[in-house]
């Protein structure tokens, strides 16, 4: 019949009309100022930059080998690499960042520094209200505002951080056994020439 | 005390001109009535803007509004702000004056037509004797103005959204007329407060509205749609089209001249649902006769919200037609259903009292729309839609 099409419409709208009225599951709406929900956890914004401890700046994963800078699709990394060297988280020298700046105006959010990172040290942050009233200055996030802790990495990104937490852990027992065989490696070769000698 | 309250406006009229000197009254008396049409309409249409955006949301199982004020009641203030200290852009190509005056013709146009529209008892600014036809006469007039709009723009949107209202406005100004005559017939007079007068009776506690008769059913649901396609509401929306044609003939105004033009499609909607209760729904009269102590303007009011509200449903439910379907629904259908109960209105009246013409004209309305929509739909000309190449 002509027009049953329409009254079937005009049913189901009435419906819905009513219907939001009564029941609270039909209103999906997050009234997002002051009601919010917390971000996923698969969620990713701009990068950030990991340190262990409580000092940002002696505690940096980075040690400006520049690989993310390279892969940067965007080109939004810029990174200078320090003249001296530091001890990194495994007791070795490194390198460190003199700069580490991400322009977030042009960042794509791609998480192709994240994948390339060799040291775990640039990881995607969930945070998204980053409006400011400054557009060149105001997104151009440096070092320090770039470093989070890694209490922070393990807040937002709970699972993947505990994984990448018990990788460092199994690199850094790799390293001190590897250091620890070295060490016994020279001092029976200092045995040895002390041996030769005498 | 109630009839007072009934007359309250029109005494109060008699009561502030009863302070003038006797040569101004009648003038001031008619600049009175003018000054409430031109003052209550456009607040009402404040109040219809976010009571339509609410309802749409609730259809939708959205909020809607609610920032402006409680519940979002002040928004219509906040969009009148904003639409006034906006830039006025006018194309370097564009007719100016033309450009110009087309919003202008359109609300005033629209506004003359409430000027025969009995709101009350005894509240109708021109009582006309031929007040029908000074309605159609004023509303054929709202097309020139959305023509000069497009034309003048000089945009091809513009230009084809213009194409598109004048042909749907011309076609659906047809079926308007003529599902309108019935009742003239009915009647027997072209004056709005007498075709209320006739239906302002009771039986057994109901009322001879021209809505409960067969002819009247059909009438009306007819009037109802080519209303729709002549205030350009969805789903006869394709003038505006804004999936197809940027906004259609408004698609160069901005600031307050876009303002006029939202102002007076709101317009055309109250005034052609004011002239669909007045013909159909007993315009100021109650539904009941135990009601008719409820002041007669209430009741035209409610019937007239009643109207919008079907309106913003239609708008919530319905998808918009197809240009070709919108042609043969109104030039195959709905107009020899016009003109077939232009004849079922003449047996009612010549069949006399009693239930063979209730029998005699419901079955052929009723057969007709069965047949017609049957034979339409297996043609493909109207019912679903086929997709020719998309398949």
């Amino acid at each position: 019949m002509l027009g049953e099409g329409i009254l079937k419409g005009l049913a189901e709208t009435a419906r819905n009309f009513f219907g939001s009225y009564f029941s609270a599951e039909r209103l999906t709406t997050v009234e997002y100022p002051e009601q919010r929900i917390a971000p996923f956890e698969a969620a990713r914004v701009f990068p950030f930059l990991v340190y262990d401890g409580a000092d940002w700046q002696s505690g940096l994963r980075c040690v400006a080998c520049q690989i993310c800078e390279k892969e940067c699709p965007p080109k939004c990394i810029v990174i200078v690499k320090s003249t001296d060297k530091k001890p990194d988280a495994l007791g070795k020298p490194q390198f460190y960042p003199a700069r580490f700046e991400i322009d977030i105006s042009v960042c794509m959010s791609c998480q192709i520094c994240v994948e390339v990172c060799p040291f775990e040290a640039i990881k995607m942050n969930t945070e998204f209200e980053l409006s400011t009233t400054d557009r060149f200055s105001g997104l151009l996030l440096d070092r320090k505002q770039l470093a989070k802790s890694n209490e922070y990495y393990h807040q937002i990104h709970p699972t993947e951080a505990t994984a990448v937490d018990a990788r460092l852990a199994a690199d850094k027992i790799k390293a001190d056994a590897k250091a620890k065989a070295a060490a016994v490696a020279v001092a029976a070769q200092a045995a040895a020439i002390a041996g030769e000698g005498a | 005390m109630i009839d007072h309250l009934d007359q309250i406006f029109v005494l109060l009229r008699h009561w502030l001109v009863s302070f003038l000197p006797a040569p101004l009254q009648p003038v001031v008396c008619v600049l009175l009535s003018v000054a409430a049409i031109v003052s209550l309409f456009p607040a009402l249409f404040a109040l219809t803007t976010v009571f339509e955006r609410k309802g749409l949301a609730r259809i939708q199982n959205r909020i809607g509004p609610n920032r402006v004020g409680p519940f979002g009641v002040l928004q219509p203030i906040a969009d009148g702000i904003k639409s006034l200290t906006k830039e006025d852009i006018v194309p370097l190509s564009a007719d100016a004056a033309v450009h110009f005056l087309a919003p202008v013709v359109l609300v005033v146009a629209v506004f003359m037509g409430f000027a025969v529209l009995p709101m009350g008892r005894n509240m109708v600014l021109a009582d006309m004797n031929a007040g029908l036809l000074f309605y159609f006469a004023m509303g054929a007039s709202t097309e020139l103005s959305v023509f000069m709009a497009g034309w003048s723009s000089r945009n091809k949107y513009s230009l084809l959204g213009a194409m598109r209202a004048v042909a749907q406005m011309i076609s659906y100004e047809v079926v308007l007329l003529l599902s309108s005559v019935t009742v003239v017939m009915m009647a027997g007079s072209l004056s709005l407060s007498k075709i209320v007068a006739a239906q302002n009776h009771y039986s057994w506690g109901l009322p001879h509205w021209y809505i409960f008769t067969p002819w009247g059913c059909a009438g009306f649901v007819m009037y109802a749609i080519a209303a729709t396609a002549e205030t350009n509401r969805s789903p006869f929306d394709l003038p505006e089209g804004e999936s197809e044609l940027v906004a259609g003939y408004h698609t160069e105004y901005s600031g307050f001249k876009f303002a006029l033009f939202f102002l007076g499609e709101y317009l055309a909607m109250f005034s052609i649902s004011g002239l669909g209760t007045t013909l159909f729904l007993g315009g100021w009269s109650a539904p009941f006769s135990f009601l008719t102590w409820i002041p007669s303007w209430i009741w035209f009011f409610s019937k007239l919200m009643l109207s919008i509200f079907v309106f913003i449903w239609l708008r919530g439910t319905l998808p918009r037609l197809r240009q070709d379907q919108l042609m043969n629904f109104a030039w195959k259908f709905v107009l020899p259903m016009c003109l077939l109960n232009l004849l079922v209105a003449g047996l009612w009246r010549f069949l006399g009292d009693g239930w063979a013409r209730w029998a005699v004209c419901s079955v052929i309305l009723i057969g007709a729309y069965g047949a017609m929509g049957w034979g339409e739909m297996r043609r493909k000309h109207i019912g679903p839609r086929s997709y020719r190449y998309a398949e």
